[in-house]
């Protein structure tokens, strides 16, 4: 109570604070709800049920159905192992999954556009086989895999750590085997923490920009996101379809904090 | 490595492991996964960086425009970070000591950065401050609206990496203080500033990696001009016209950048968690998530008003 206790600085400093949160994060939020449906629901309506628009939510989502499930099975042994068995590489392991936090998106999609370019490591192979990985969607899925691939272990490890090992213990004493184990002891205890973390991970995957515009050349119908789509449009000077795109992604983005709040009340209780 | 609540019982640790391979099995297909997805692809960035020698890459590092982007990111990283440091805190503050209507709300609605994708944010930045805004204020194509798109984006990294702390301290220390004779400011600066110190370090070296890659957001926003041109939008610029090495280059530089600040956030990290509470087995813990530091939760503290 000591800090702020004076009514002058605890308001001076809520006029800073909430103010800073209303400049920077209210005021753009709700512009965008209103320019979007400035002129009525059918304009930004048609941009999102045009083909390209259909296109780009249906791949959107695509994406999300192939890296959120890898990255949270990956996620979640990756946790175990770091947590529960002890090894040298530990720490390495560690770090390098924090590593998409850091890289730059633009970064990430030139790494994968040099890599299976035209003059890339993998050309030959692909090349052979007949597999398309830059500007088409297996270069965009492995973009979406990298830059969303530390969630579910950050939010899995601490709440591994929290559980400890004592009911796992227990278990297996009175005769159940890893597996069981694992489905019915250690799964249920960590479940808020993995579902937080595939929320973050969803989120991402959804959003993501720089990674995936390097690689997917964004061709409309055929590479372009919905992400991709909003610059697009943006481009070609079709703003209801930009906002029309940016409120429906905006609105995942209002349902992912609901269900981060949700969970982590969850994970809490 | 492995300190803390992990080994309360000091007996072998049994109980559940991987349960379905071994954990050799489980290693290497951890490892397969990295290396497939993240390491091998940067290491196709730096070997392509390098190709034409290390001449070449210094060439394309420090050319006029590289250079530019190079400084002009890093200025407004800083720039960035320092003002989040500040509000983040006061934020932080409000979040865990202050009562007001609808706080659950306003620290619900911080991590709307994180959630929300950041070309949809340059396109709000872009009506509300830029040539149609109703402020009157343009600011688009322009230097500041690097920096304040940065600020949007990077503004939940302070707040949740200060949080966790400000709720765990313990109180009586400043009522001590204060008890004493030290006025607000003075418990501010002598109590509480340097125990926040390690959570607001890591808090703002990992904004600032995320501030030095930004692209989405700054893209439409302040655009590509010679002027306002951040290194990611240099770099992308690079590989549509053709010049991979350049462009390689230059990420390898952000690159490099990004690993100090992540061995920045670790040894913040660790330097909080020696004297603060034990983090468990080493491992990171990043702020990016309400719950960055795990321990005392928002609901006690409303419980006790």
């Amino acid at each position: 109570m000591a800090v702020g206790s004076g009514a002058t600085s605890r308001w001076g400093l809520r006029v800073l604070g909430l103010g800073y949160i209303l400049l920077l994060l209210l005021l753009p939020l709700g512009l965008i709800f209103y320019k979007t449906f400035e002129h009525g629901i059918a304009p930004p309506l048609d941009a999102i049920t045009s083909p390209d628009g259909l296109h780009a939510l249906k791949l959107t989502l695509l994406m999300v159905a192939i890296a959120v499930p890898l990255n949270t099975i990956f996620g979640i042994g990756c946790a175990l192992l770091l947590v529960r068995h002890r090894w040298w590489g530990n720490p390495i392991i560690d770090a390098i999954i924090n590593l998409p936090f850091a890289i730059s998106p633009v970064v990430i999609g030139l790494s994968l556009f040099l890599l299976y370019g035209t003059t890339g490591w993998f050309e030959p192979a692909l090349a052979e086989a007949g597999i398309k990985v830059l500007f088409s969607v297996p270069g965009m899925v492995i973009a979406s895999v990298f830059v969303s691939l530390p969630f579910v272990v950050r939010e899995t490890v601490p709440v591994l750590q929290e559980i400890g090992t004592e009911q796992e213990q227990a278990a297996s004493t009175l005769g159940a085997n890893a597996w069981q184990t694992f489905w019915r002891i250690t799964l249920p205890a960590i479940r808020w923490g993995v579902a937080y973390g595939v929320v973050l991970t969803t989120a991402r995957v959804l959003g993501e920009f720089g990674a995936v515009s390097v690689v997917s050349g964004s061709i409309s119908g055929q590479t372009q996101t919905l992400p991709l789509f909003v610059e697009k449009q943006y481009e070609n000077f079709n703003l209801p379809g930009a906002f029309g795109a940016s409120v429906l992604l905006a609105l995942l983005a209002l349902m992912t904090l609901l269900a981060m709040n949700f969970l982590k009340r969850k994970e809490d209780a | 490595m492995e300190a803390g609540t992990l080994t309360r019982s000091s007996a072998p640790r049994a109980g559940i492991r991987l349960p379905w391979v071994g954990a050799g099995l489980g290693r290497g297909a951890v490892v397969l996964y990295l290396s497939l997805i993240v390491l091998l692809p940067l290491a196709a960035l730096t070997d392509q960086s390098l190709s034409q020698g290390l001449g070449h890459f210094w060439d394309q590092v420090s050319q006029g425009q590289a250079l530019r982007s190079l400084k002009l990111t890093l200025v407004c990283s800083l720039i960035v970070v320092l003002i989040n440091a500040f509000f983040g805190t006061i934020i932080a503050w409000l979040l865990v000591r202050d009562h007001f209507p609808g706080k659950a709300a306003v620290n619900a609605v911080i991590d709307l950065p994180f959630a929300l994708p950041t070309i949809v944010a340059s396109l709000i930045l872009i009506q509300l401050w830029g040539a149609k805004s109703p402020f009157g204020v343009n600011i688009s194509l322009q230097q500041p609206a690097i920096v304040v798109a940065l600020l949007f984006v990077t503004l939940p990294f302070v707040v949740r990496a200060v949080q966790p702390l400000l709720m765990e301290m313990d109180r009586e220390m400043e009522e001590a203080a204060a008890s004493l004779g030290a006025g607000g400011f003075t418990v501010f600066r002598r109590i509480i500033f340097p125990n926040l110190l390690p959570g607001l370090a890591a808090g703002v070296a990992l904004a600032f990696a995320r501030a030095l890659g930004e692209y989405g957001s700054v893209l439409l926003f302040a655009g590509g001009l010679p002027d306002t041109q951040v290194s990611s939008v240099f770099i992308r610029q690079q590989i549509e016209s053709g010049n991979d090495t350049g462009a390689a280059a230059v990420s390898v530089v952000l690159l490099l950048a990004s690993l100090l600040c992540l061995a920045f956030v670790t040894l913040f990290q660790r330097w909080g968690s020696r004297h603060e509470r034990s983090q468990g087995a080493g491992l990171t813990n990043m702020p990016m998530s309400g719950d960055a530091g795990g321990g005392t939760h928002e609901e006690d503290e409303d419980g006790r008003r």
